[in-house]
């Protein structure tokens, strides 16, 4: 392909910036490979997926950074100027350009239908009928956990009901709302079983953030949307909020403590209710 | 048109109001929207310094930042409606008064006529009104920053509820009703550019210029043009809808039962997403308004300095044509987790990997063009080599977060601020400065100094990759997006050190782009003179004429076109490069 061109001159520019892109790529396998900081550390089940499919696409994606960028740190450092020669007179080579724009595409097929399968397995599935069930309510700057109790049943709510202390408005004349529980910044559930969770706001969007159980979902004014997931690790966590939501949203934060057995989150469920 | 031909021809002299300030001339326009743009980028960088302060040192006591801002810092420490309404004011001003401006405002005028061998623009008057009214909604825009109950907090997607209610947030008042006019000022501004330069280069062109002939710059201001065309209206409708709701008491985003401060707010029958869903059918092809002016112009500012054709030009073409088709159909990755219907999520996805494949095309062509080039490593150059690596860096994290199920732990960290400022920020502020560098000479008449210029550009790709390629590292941790203070959160102390690395590095950065701007302000009046038409050995048109071009951009006769602009070092010929005008002499195949 390069006809009549000679090696091209090593220039000092070339060399820098070329180290700069080796610095660049050492760097940032460092970053992945060692993984001095990584994800918060997993504890559900869902997120296994999650973090598989992130590696496959990290693997695809590190691959295609190193030879893309080292072949532009090997390009710079080579092919400086020369004042007695003129680059390659080539612009076109229709093979190549097919074969890289088909292999792209494969890969990303590919990559389309692994991150479907676990986007399929997470929200095209019901929640098992053992689930937990929570109700949440996000409003500035806190979550309400709102669970039905030893009866199963949820009381009404109704915004007109809504005082500093029944922060969501359930209607405690409504007889399934007598054992509710409501807890507010403070969620809990039992390890190994699938907790379901119907997610509401106030006021403004806010985002239902569990950084370990790979669980994120907005909880939106006027919709009702559900998620599931099951804890596989007992502990305590931490809950966010991920979608600015007004000044304080950077201390919307709630603990979720996942409970080692369903005798010690009922013995909390009635703690809580009392 | 025969007025500029006796403009040209010197017959008469514009006063210099007439000539600079109220001019009709598209290159003065161009260079008010590039210097009125680079006024913003200063505004909106001073802001992120302060926003990686916070984030550095989110609980250090500072005297001095409390004399320096006494409301913002009351008791020495930033408050956090602050830090908000600074996250929304730089990515406003980023996103719009910078980049949207500075690449189809500055180097569309000033490029499309001189680039397709016209006098003017074809409706000099509208190319005018359209920069007035930019300049307007700057002047807004900066003016929120001001209003005594906080400037606008909603973030530059400001999502409703948060944007249409006023008791949201302290700035939900008067700053984000000054937000949604700028905003509106700056779409209408938008579309009287963007009809201006597709009327100009579909009707302007000269003899023998061709479709398949153009600039890779030109094709890329056309399509960006028609992208802006299509998406600026559905954002003005937008804001139009959301400044009802504030105002007119209409529910387009407010549900009902809505409570905010313990009192319930008289709306009902709004939805929230339908907010999300017109912003990003805008904001998307918004993402591509910025990046498709800059693949253009790096693409022939990286073939220039290669001294080397651009590899499959065709290609080039066919990818950014495919890019914006697809822009307007990947919206919903936005919106993975946002509580649209899941069916949607897996949709996105595709349309989404789907659009990386010509992304993956026009990077498979730099490549191909760096390969086997004569390089000549000037600022400009480098400026367009660093755009390719940036771009690269920033694209690859979109597979992570165009693939929904990655997308839910992803979605709203620092991963996506990683990634959209690689790839939509960095990438075109590269393109930006090697346009700069390269079409200075043809501004101003004088050249930019070459040693500040690489000096700068070593800095700024050091400072870039410092600040924003350890965010992946934060997102992947889970430090969420717009939080005043990460400490807040266990999970998130052990990474602090991360944060205070970036800021200093951030520092560098800012300080870096003090270089360029006394670079670029003392050479319009100091720099080198420019005595030849083109210094550079380039081939497009706009190097036929003189440095600085008068009015009327081609002193005598509009010239012919007779190849493409990518013969560069063809064999045979005496020089290694054949500009655009020159006759064909040796039968070359393209």
């Amino acid at each position: 392909m390069a006809d009549g061109a000679g090696p091209g001159r090593i220039t000092l520019s070339g060399v820098i910036l070329a180290a700069l892109i080796l610095v660049l790529i050492v760097a940032s396998l460092y970053l992945f490979i060692a993984q001095p900081y990584w994800f918060p550390t997993l504890a559900s089940e869902h997120g296994g997926r999650i973090d598989s499919l992130f590696m496959a696409v990290l693997v695809v994606s590190g691959i295609a950074f190193v030879i893309v960028q080292g072949a532009l740190g090997y390009f710079v450092a080579r092919y400086g100027e020369n004042a007695n020669e003129r680059a390659s007179y080539w612009h076109d080579n229709p093979k190549a350009e097919a074969f890289l724009l088909i292999g792209t595409a494969v890969i990303l097929t590919v990559l389309v239908f692994m991150g479907q399968r676990v986007w399929a397995s997470i929200y095209f599935s019901d929640a098992p009928t053992n689930a937990t069930i929570v109700e949440i309510t996000g409003e500035q700057f806190a979550w309400n956990f709102h669970y039905a109790g030893p009866d199963g049943q949820f009381g009404r709510t109704d915004t007109k009901l809504i005082t500093q202390t029944n922060t969501i408005g359930l209607d405690r004349d409504d007889p399934a709302a007598k054992d509710d529980v409501l807890s507010i910044g403070v969620m809990h559930a039992p390890v190994g079983k699938p907790v379901r969770v119907r997610l509401r706001s106030k006021d403004v969007i806010h985002s239902f953030f569990l950084p370990n159980f790979r669980m994120k979902q907005d909880a939106v004014p006027g919709m009702g949307i559900e998620v599931w997931f099951t804890p596989t690790k007992a502990g305590q966590y931490e809950v966010a909020c991920a979608e600015l939501c007004g000044l304080g949203h950077y201390r919307m934060k709630a603990a979720l403590t996942v409970d080692e057995s369903q005798d010690a989150f009922n013995k909390w469920l009635a703690e809580a209710g009392k | 048109m025969s007025e500029s031909h006796a403009a040209a021809h010197g017959h008469h002299e514009l006063g210099f109001i007439r000539k600079y300030i109220f001019s009709t001339d598209h290159k003065i326009i161009g260079l008010q929207y590039m210097i009125t743009a680079m006024a913003m980028a200063v505004v909106g960088g001073l802001l992120s310094m302060l926003m990686r302060y916070q984030l550095a040192w989110p609980t250090t006591l500072s005297p001095n930042m409390a004399k320096l801002f006494p409301t913002a810092f009351a008791g020495g420490i930033m408050a956090p409606e602050f830090y908000i309404s600074l996250v929304t004011m730089h990515g406003t001003i980023m996103v719009f008064f910078l980049f949207t401006a500075v690449l189809t405002g500055g180097f569309g005028n000033f490029l499309i006529p001189l680039q397709i061998g016209a006098r003017d623009m074809a409706f000099p008057f509208l190319n005018a009104l359209s920069y007035w009214i930019f300049l307007v909604s700057c002047v807004v825009i900066f003016s929120a920053l001001f209003v005594t109950t906080g400037a606008p907090m909603g973030g530059w997607t400001s999502y409703a509820p948060l944007s249409a209610l006023p008791a949201a947030a302290p700035g939900q008042g008067t700053g984000v009703t000054l937000w949604v006019i700028a905003i509106a000022l700056f779409s209408a501004s938008g579309l009287m550019g963007g009809l201006n330069y597709i009327t100009t280069i579909l009707t302007m062109r000269t003899r023998g210029l061709s479709m398949m002939r153009l600039p890779l710059t030109q094709w890329s201001l056309l399509i960006t043009s028609v992208l802006g065309l299509l998406a600026f209206p559905v954002l003005l409708g937008a804001a139009i809808l959301l400044m009802f709701d504030r105002v007119g008491g209409t529910s387009f985003f407010v549900p009902a039962g809505v409570i905010m401060n313990g009192i319930a707010v008289d709306h009902s029958g709004g939805h929230p997403l339908l907010w999300q869903h017109l912003f990003w059918f805008f904001g998307h092809p918004e993402v591509y308004i910025v990046v498709l002016p800059a693949m253009g112009m790096a693409s022939d500012i990286l073939s220039t300095f290669c001294r080397k054709p651009i590899f499959s030009y065709r290609m080039m073409v066919y990818s950014m044509v495919s890019i914006a088709a697809l822009s307007f159909i990947v919206w919903g990755h936005h919106m993975f987790v946002s509580g649209m219907n899941p069916f949607l999520g897996s949709v996105f996805t595709l349309t989404t990997l789907l659009i990386a494949v010509p992304s993956a095309v026009k990077t498979f062509n730099w490549l191909g063009t760096v390969w086997g080039a004569r390089i000549r490593f000037t600022a400009a150059g480098l400026f367009s080599i660093g755009f390719v690596s940036m771009f690269v860096s920033g694209g690859l994290s979109g597979i992570f977060l165009g693939t929904s199920a990655a997308d839910i732990q992803l979605q709203d960290t620092y991963f996506v601020v990683a990634h959209f400022h690689l790839v939509m920020a960095i990438a075109p502020l590269f393109a930006a400065f090697a346009g700069l560098y390269f079409w200075f000479p043809k501004m101003f008449g004088r050249f930019m100094n070459e040693g500040l210029g690489k000096l700068h550009f070593w800095l700024t790709f050091i400072g870039a990759y410092c600040v924003f390629f350890p965010m992946h590292i934060l997102g992947i941790g889970g430090q969420m997006r717009r939080i005043y203070d990460p400490t807040q959160y266990t999970f998130l102390i052990p990474q602090q050190p991360v944060n205070v690395f970036i800021t200093y590095s951030a520092f560098v950065l800012g300080a870096a782009q003090i270089i360029f701007i006394l670079n670029f302000f003392v050479s319009i009046f100091a720099g080198k003179r420019a005595m030849e038409n083109n210094p550079w050995q380039a081939t497009t048109l706009e190097w036929t004429v003189p440095c600085p071009t008068g009015h009327g951009n081609f002193p005598e006769e509009l010239p012919v076109v007779y190849r493409w602009p990518f013969d560069y070092s063809v064999p045979g010929e005496k020089e290694d490069f054949v500009p655009q005008s020159v006759p064909a002499t040796v039968m070359t195949k393209h």
